[in-house]
């Protein structure tokens, strides 16, 4: 039996088309109170002419409507996600009860402190565990997620060396990094210079001495590293980048790996950024929300965003925002303090010593997948052990029969599972990039082991299966280029057909 | 599993991680607890929170005590859509890639633009990022409205120490000379007042640069969209649409634009297109402009947004209708200005901008420091408002949503008369 719910591909046909198309004149789903006051009118000069279309629907249309929509959708609680460098884990039930709790949910952002001391104690006790997880002195909350985080680390970066009278225009970034990285350099007015990897997948620390000078404002790096390897160096590399003056920057998106068995501040990082969104199993929604917490050692603390949580020898909680030194605000409010109550809840549920399990199942996991997909898709670098992840390669089976790692993605999903990342890094061809996490079982894992297998056999018996697929998805492969070329984002619009 | 993986031990997977970064103790994180006693923890810290429920809320200053029907969360919360990660695999992300195309649908609707993109982080990020679609072509200055939220205007301070722009505040006719990238006007603003917009961004135009409105999304049944008034790009805090306050976050940035700016669009954009067989579908587009392809060439970082609270904005906006979007516009002016009359009249107090017209926020100028008036009235079971960032200790804006009755208005008018004597 295949594990894994494929998603509905049937269904009558008035569950297709937008809601717009459900619209009817005359038809509503909202109600309101009668206006028991004066009514007042809006100047002339203000007023709106043209009534906004939006859709004229009755509640049952709304809720058919999204309900066939979500059935359209693969998420966690659908099956496998092992999307390589997202870390998909299940996202526990006992977080949206607690995040649904109406002294959380229902709380005003500009409210007086002394109105929220359960809110603002729960963002004291979660920044603690976090500088504790990480190995920093203190940390920042309010970025609302992982790039946002990388451009407030990368600020402080900026406003530390400004302090020293210094001015430095370099960050190094691997070229294996995700493309976040880049773009967060080049937006914090910094430029990026690429650090190459040697032959195992590691930093070419030889040819970061080369490049590492005075005008270096840091260097960003994952550990372990967007190849899934663990940077054995990293001492060394830590060290001679501060030997110049430098900054280093921790990208916490492999943090899953090493929860409980090391620390970025105790391997000599400056900053640490994490994804609750991926560590810390705060749903991803689709995309998002997420929450991108920076920690940072001591002597970066003057320079975080302000606000930050202090308790005050009376052991009331306010926020501080006199803070001189600090880069500034970075969100209009707080952050997304709604998933950080979710990660408190993954934290104080699991506790150090489960977070320390957590890296153990997860390393497990992706070890023992690797291992048993290995014969059709060899490690990108079989030369270091993958640790939380891995990156595989299709190279063999597409010189063998032409099938590209992509096909075999959508062969996957036919099998009944959501595919591995493909294409990234993009330093490995043919990458797939494999991250089961420490939340599937070993039953799951052999499923999904054994689709990668069948999808590569049937890359030599019957290639035309994966060349064709996904044939059991509500749609099969959707032509990119024409979507981008014949631009449609709205409905209502023919496409814009200039370019 | 360990002997398939070739490993003696959990240890051995650990072993590339030198001794010397190793951790050789416990994290000194409490240990792991049930799910009933972490539940008993998480209600304890909520009780300690004083929530909208008890206080009745005329707190606005971009959240808002709109009320959120059932039908938003019921959908928006089943676990195929929030569970799942952004749609990299269309054809198993249909269902949340279809939802945030009809989000930008009625995002166009609202604002009167051609396209918007699937969300930001918040109303904050969306200006930001409004502002550094403006940059360029050896414009770099950025003239701000005296009436734009402060809270925003901070975070456009600390990205434009990394872009290159400090952010400059206008009051009456911006002088838009050739290196302004753009004006910004918030209608309705801060205070609540509504802004002569069209006069701003003619002047923006005339000097060449891009106009930039930040608005209120549930307004816009009453109001005149951004597009018809003139700006370029329209910015939002996009909370009221659906979302709990959820103490700032999280909410979601709303960000729309004309077409000839579309690949100056920041983050997740979500296109229709055909498969295979000829069937409507809908995919992420125009790619290329986003980091993950154009890498340090991006105008952007974005990667992450809040489809969910995006998705949740699409349900809300059904649920309102044309209709509904007028009638709660309607109840918004009418009972904001019944309070705002009602408050004026109690001794010592005066409206900050008294003859300007209001949409559902208003300021006051109190006789008494206004965080002691919060503080006396939270005593009364209100929250009465917020203050503005160097905008005075006497200053007050209050916020009157649908929700709000007139026994709860009078209330407060009454605990406010209260507390003003006292």
């Amino acid at each position: 039996m295949i594990e894994g719910a494929p998603v509905r591909t049937q269904g009558p046909a008035a569950t297709t088309g937008t809601i717009a198309e459900r619209s009817s004149d005359g038809r509503r789903a909202s109600s309101f109170a009668p206006l028991d006051v004066p009514e007042t009118s809006i100047p002339e000069m203000h007023a709106r002419s043209k009534v906004a279309e939006l859709p004229r629907v009755a509640e049952t249309d709304i809720v058919r409507h999204y309900t066939a929509l979500s059935q359209r959708n693969y998420g966690v609680d659908t099956g496998a996600y092992p999307l390589g460098s997202c870390t998909m884990k299940y996202n526990p039930k006992v977080a949206e009860t607690v995040a649904a709790f109406h002294g959380f949910q229902r709380t005003h952002p500009l409210q007086p402190d002394h109105t929220v001391q359960g809110t603002l104690e729960l963002l004291f006790r979660l920044e603690g565990a976090l500088c504790e997880i990480t190995g920093t002195e203190r940390a920042t909350l309010q970025p609302p997620a992982g790039a946002c985080g990388e451009m407030t680390g990368l600020l402080m970066m900026r406003a530390f060396h400004e302090d020293r009278g210094e001015h430095r225009t370099k960050v190094l970034i691997p070229d294996a990094a995700h493309g976040t990285n880049p773009a967060s350099v080049r937006i914090a007015g910094f430029d990026s210079v690429n650090v190459p990897s040697d032959e195992r997948g590691l930093v070419d620390v030889g040819a970061l001495r080369e490049i590492a000078d005075e005008g270096v404002a840091g260097l960003m790096l994952t550990n372990p590293n967007t190849l899934g390897l663990f940077e054995e160096r990293i001492e060394e590399i830590t060290e001679l980048l501060h030997a110049v003056g430098a900054l280093v920057y921790y990208d916490g998106a492999n943090l899953n790996a090493i929860m409980g068995k090391a620390r970025p501040g105790d391997m000599g990082f400056d900053i640490v950024h994490i994804n609750t969104h991926k560590t810390f199993a705060t749903p991803h929604g689709g995309g998002g929300p997420g929450a991108g917490p920076v920690g940072v050692a001591r002597h970066l603390v003057d320079y975080l965003p302000a606000p930050i949580v202090v308790r005050d020898p009376d052991g009331t909680f306010r926020w501080d925002g006199d803070r001189p030194r600090s880069i500034g605000r970075l969100h209009g409010f707080n952050g997304n303090v709604g998933v950080l109550v979710r990660a408190y809840a993954y934290v104080f549920g699991h506790g150090g010593d489960g977070l320390a399990e957590v890296s153990e199942l997860a390393a497990l996991n992706a070890n023992y997948l690797a291992a048993r997909i290995a014969p059709a898709f060899p490690l990108a670098y079989p030369a270091t052990p993958p640790m939380h992840e891995f990156v595989a390669t299709a190279e063999p089976l597409e010189k063998e029969t032409g099938i590209r790692a992509m096909d075999v993605a959508k062969r996957l999903i036919d099998l009944g599972y959501h595919p591995s990342t493909v294409y990234f890094p993009l330093v490995v061809d043919e990458a797939m990039m494999v991250e089961p996490t420490e939340t599937e079982s070993k039953q799951t894992l052999d499923g999904l082991a054994d689709a990668f297998l069948r999808a590569a056999e049937e890359a030599r018996t019957d290639p035309d299966l994966l060349h064709r697929a996904p044939t059991t998805t509500p749609v099969r492969r959707l032509d990119e280029a024409r979507a981008a070329r014949h631009l449609k984002l709205r409905w209502g619009s023919d496409g814009d057909p200039r370019d | 599993m360990l002997a398939v993986a070739g490993r003696a031990s959990l240890d051995e997977l650990f072993e590339q991680i030198p001794a010397s970064v190793r951790l050789d103790r416990a994290l000194a994180v409490p240990d792991g607890v049930s799910e009933m006693e972490l539940t008993a923890d998480l209600r304890n810290l909520a009780g300690r929170n004083r929530s909208a429920d008890d206080l009745i809320c005329f707190a606005g200053g971009g959240a808002y005590d709109h009320y959120v029907p059932s039908v938003v969360w019921a959908l928006a919360g089943r676990s195929e859509f929030y569970t799942s990660y952004t749609p990299y695999q269309p054809e198993l992300s249909q269902g949340v890639l279809q939802a945030l195309f009809e989000y930008q649908s009625m995002i166009c609707e609202l604002t009167g633009l051609d396209v918007s993109n699937a969300s930001l982080y918040d109303g904050a990020t969306a200006l930001v990022e409004a502002v550094h679609m403006s940059i360029g072509r050896g414009r770099s200055r950025v003239l701000v409205a005296a009436g734009v939220d402060p809270r925003a205007v901070d975070a456009l301070r600390t990205a434009g120490k990394g872009a290159g722009y400090d952010p400059e505040t206008y009051e009456g006719d911006p002088h838009v000379t050739d290196d302004v990238a753009a004006v910004v006007v918030q209608h309705p603003n801060v205070y609540g007042v509504l802004e002569p917009v069209r006069e701003r961004f003619d002047a923006a135009h005339a000097g060449g640069a891009k106009a930039i409105q930040v608005f209120d999304p549930l307004s816009l049944g009453m109001l005149a969209p951004p597009g018809e008034l003139g700006a370029d790009i329209a910015v939002a805090e996009g909370q009221s649409l659906g979302n709990h306050l959820n103490y700032g976050g999280p909410y979601l940035g709303i960000i729309a634009a004309r077409m000839a700016d579309v690949r100056k669009l920041p983050g997740r954009i979500v296109g229709e297109t055909v498969d295979v067989q000829g069937r409507t579908g809908y995919v992420l587009t125009l790619q290329a402009r986003e980091q993950h392809i154009r890498r340090d060439k991006a105008t952007s970082n974005i990667c992450t947004n809040q489809t969910l609270m995006a998705l949740a904005a699409a349900v809300y906006l059904s649920w309102l209708g044309p209709e509904g979007l007028a009638e709660l516009g309607r109840q918004c002016v009418s009972k904001a200005a019944y309070a705002a009359e009602a408050l004026a009249s109690l001794p010592g107090v005066r409206l900050g901008f008294p003859d300007a017209p209001c949409f559902k926020e208003f300021a006051l100028r109190l006789p008494l420091p206004v965080p002691h008036v919060i503080d006396a009235m939270v005593e009364r079971g209100f929250l009465a408002g917020v203050s503005v960032p160097r905008a005075g200790d006497d200053l007050l804006v209050v916020a009157v949503t649908e929700r709000r009755s007139r026994s709860e208005i009078d209330a407060f008018v009454s605990a406010m008369g209260q507390v003003l004597a006292a």
